[in-house]
């Protein structure tokens, strides 16, 4: 980007620089520590110049937002067009209640839905199952069947709003409820528009809310891609995710690497199919986490998105929206403290900001008090004002991509995408992706990142403010969440009513055709449709692919 | 005679698949010299105790996120009881409201670690309080 006489100057210069100021300097008085390295361990540096970007050329490495490699943002105006969508990820107890909770955000300027779903839902059990014990309601809201998702979202224009579901196992299922729900509405399917996680990758990676094994997993997901790119083309039928990797402890190349590893998988497994890849990738999304080290979070959405974009068009992506890698963030859980909760406030705003520095397109802002209990509704909307401050009142929308340039970010931009190439290159070794998984590979990785993590704070060598330094002995006082305990019990009367009034028989044989549907190789959406309108539930669905598909169980590795 | 090691048993009840918590207390029991068995996913309280006998533990250590812990942790607790384990230390961590700690003891928890929790804490705590 520079031409090389004067580089050469700045090189020399910045040597003298080294021998005159700043060795002398650290001579009499030492830096604060011996290495400064970020979250994924990677040494940095006192200062960056022009010298160490100087292989890069801008038109083809950094370029134009909305242009290819979409470095610099996927629209050409970006956060001056159109803010993020402020999507607080929500649910607990029944759908009632949820539903009373979503009104509350929007009514607080939440402009797009997001549904957590409770432990029993994400494994595809309905409140009643021996396996729900305990949980109903706990970790989201509990969806058994057709007649929950309508009353979760009674009331709320499902026509204008967009709704993420966090489901992944049972992930089709889900969205056939909310499809039905619509259809039902007299809303047609070509309007709804929102997000289906639906992946099952970072299930077997990370987080582990998988059922079935890999393979039948892998078809499932494909169905939705064929499905949605052809009757419900403004849904977005995966969220590739690396925000639940980052929270099982890997780092920040980690959580690049492997995510945008797994969806380069996904786009193999759909054109293996015979899919057409600018027919499904349009409809492809991302979500990461937004972590502590602010630097480096930025640099790892910039570096995802000129690594998508190379892949894509190496995948043979003809249109550049299917090169164009949209994505969510969540700020990071796992980085929350119980203790002194208020000081989370802080945290959290830092990281939103990170996340909208690098562009994203949607974003939840955790709460307060999410590493004590389910967040209150005070907390919620403290979360939800960190984004508006952001967006209303600091300026950095104003610009696109006000980062870009700096001789730090670009260089760390482009070190982390190297250092994904490096663990792509691991993860081709050991025989692709699903080969890793089943070896244990990512589980390792990440594993031992978080306990290599885990061990700095121990022993000092990371602070973590309220935790291992900066202590208070103060009793900690905010208010929890308090939870209809009748919930579950109207839940299970929901149940019993409806398996009572509905035609049985035909929850019967459309069951039985998804069963046979199942066993062959169509496409299973258009069946499991079937089922859901029936009211068949969510259970008795996921039973019958369970039948079929066998369940998965991993080795444990710690 | 060479001192038998403290057996722990590191334990994820239900269907919360959070495990990043359990497995580097697992990893640091082991480094502090103990003999640790990660029973891994999706446990019922009969899996966890089948696997407490079977092991032959000093220490049950149960691990959740998903805030189901007032029902699972106590069906194992009292599984255990009914089974003649009283001798068997439990502890706990997890995402559990402060509220509900002391109501977990009662049940037989012996104690909670919550986040943020250094893991020599815990190593000393069992060093301390394991019984035999």
């Amino acid at each position: 980007m520079y031409d090389k006489k004067e580089l050469e100057q700045i090189r020399k210069q910045k040597e003298e620089w080294e021998k005159k100021c700043y060795t002398p300097l650290i001579d009499k008085h030492p830096e604060r520590k011996k290495r400064f390295e970020n979250l994924s361990n990677n040494e940095i540096k006192q200062l960056y110049t022009p010298d160490d970007i100087s292989h890069l050329e801008y038109l083809k490495d950094i370029g134009f937002p909305g242009n290819y490699p979409f470095l610099r943002g996927i629209h050409a105006t970006m956060h001056r067009g159109k803010l993020w969508t402020m999507r607080q990820f929500a649910g607990f107890g029944s759908a009632e209640e949820t539903n009373q909770r979503y009104k509350y955000l929007l009514s607080h300027g939440e402009t797009g839905l997001s549904v957590a779903f409770d432990y029993p839902t994400l494994y595809g059990y309905d409140t009643d199952h021996p396996m729900s014990r305990g949980e109903f309601g706990k970790c989201g809201v509990a969806i058994s069947s057709l007649k929950d998702m309508e009353i979760l979202f009674q009331g709320i224009p499902i026509d204008k709003i967009t709704t993420s579901m966090t489901i992944n196992g049972p992930a089709a299922i889900v969205w056939a409820f909310y499809i039905a729900n619509a259809e039902n509405r007299g809303i047609q399917k070509d309007i709804i528009g929102g997000t289906i996680q639906n992946d099952i990758l970072k299930e077997y990676i990370a987080q582990k809310s998988y059922i079935f094994p890999p393979e039948p997993s892998m078809r499932l997901i494909i169905d939705t891609f064929e499905y949605g790119s052809q009757y419900v083309p403004r849904w977005n039928t995966i969220s590739i995710s690396g925000y639940h990797i980052r929270e099982a402890g890997s780092t920040a190349v980690q959580e690049l690497a492997f995510t945008v590893g797994d969806g380069v998988e996904y786009v193999k497994w759909a054109i293996k199919r015979g899919l057409s890849v600018d027919e499904f990738a349009p409809r492809l999304s991302f979500f990461f986490n937004a972590h502590n080290d602010f630097f480096e979070e930025i640099a790892k959405y910039r570096a995802a998105r000129r690594i998508w974009a190379k892949e894509m068009k190496k995948l043979g992506a003809k249109k550049e929206r299917s090169m164009l890698m949209r994505f969510h963030t969540q700020t990071a859980g796992c980085s929350l403290t119980a203790q002194q909760p208020e000081i989370n406030i802080v945290r959290v705003t830092m990281q939103a900001l990170a996340a909208i520095l690098g562009g994203t397109q949607s974003l939840h802002t955790n709460s307060m008090d999410e590493a004590l209990a389910l967040p209150s509704e005070k907390a919620v909307r403290i979360a939800l004002r960190t984004q508006q401050i952001i967006a209303e009142e600091s300026g950095v929308t104003d610009t696109i991509d006000p980062v870009g340039g700096s001789y730090y970010i670009e260089w760390l931009t482009d070190e982390m995408e190297e250092q994904t190439y490096r663990y792509w290159e691991r993860v081709e070794k050991l025989g692709g992706v699903l080969a890793a998984i089943e070896k244990g590979f990512y589980q390792r990785e990440i594993a031992a990142a978080s306990y290599k993590y885990q061990k700095e704070i121990d022993e000092h060598k990371r602070i973590i403010v309220g935790v291992n330094d900066y202590n208070t002995d103060e009793t900690i006082d905010i208010p929890l969440l308090a939870m209809d305990e009748k919930g579950e019990e109207r839940q299970i009367k929901r149940l019993n009513k409806l398996k009572k009034e509905r035609n049985n028989q035909k929850v019967q044989r459309n069951l039985e055709a998804l069963r046979t549907i199942a066993e062959g190789s169509s496409n299973m959406m258009p069946a499991i449709l079937d089922c859901v309108h029936s009211y068949a539930t969510l259970g008795e669905t996921c039973q019958v692919l369970r039948d079929v598909f066998g369940e998965y169980e991993e080795q444990a590795i710690y | 005679m060479v001192e038998r090691k403290i057996r722990v048993l590191v334990a994820k009840p239900g269907l919360d698949g959070h495990d990043r918590g359990a497995k580097i207390v697992a990893r640091a029991l082991r480094d502090a010299g103990m003999e640790v068995i990660y029973t891994g996913l999706h446990q019922t309280a009969e899996m966890i105790v089948e696997a407490a006998i079977q092991e032959d533990v000093d220490v049950v250590g149960l691990s959740l996120l998903s805030g189901a812990h007032m029902t699972l942790f106590v069906d194992v607790a009292k599984l255990l009881k009914k089974n003649g384990l009283d001798e068997v230390l439990i502890i706990g961590g997890g995402i559990i409201p402060v509220e509900d700690v002391p109501k977990l003891q009662k049940e037989g928890i012996a104690a909670v670690f919550g986040p943020g929790t250094p893991t020599e804490k815990i190593v000393e705590y069992i060093i301390k309080n394991v019984k035999r």
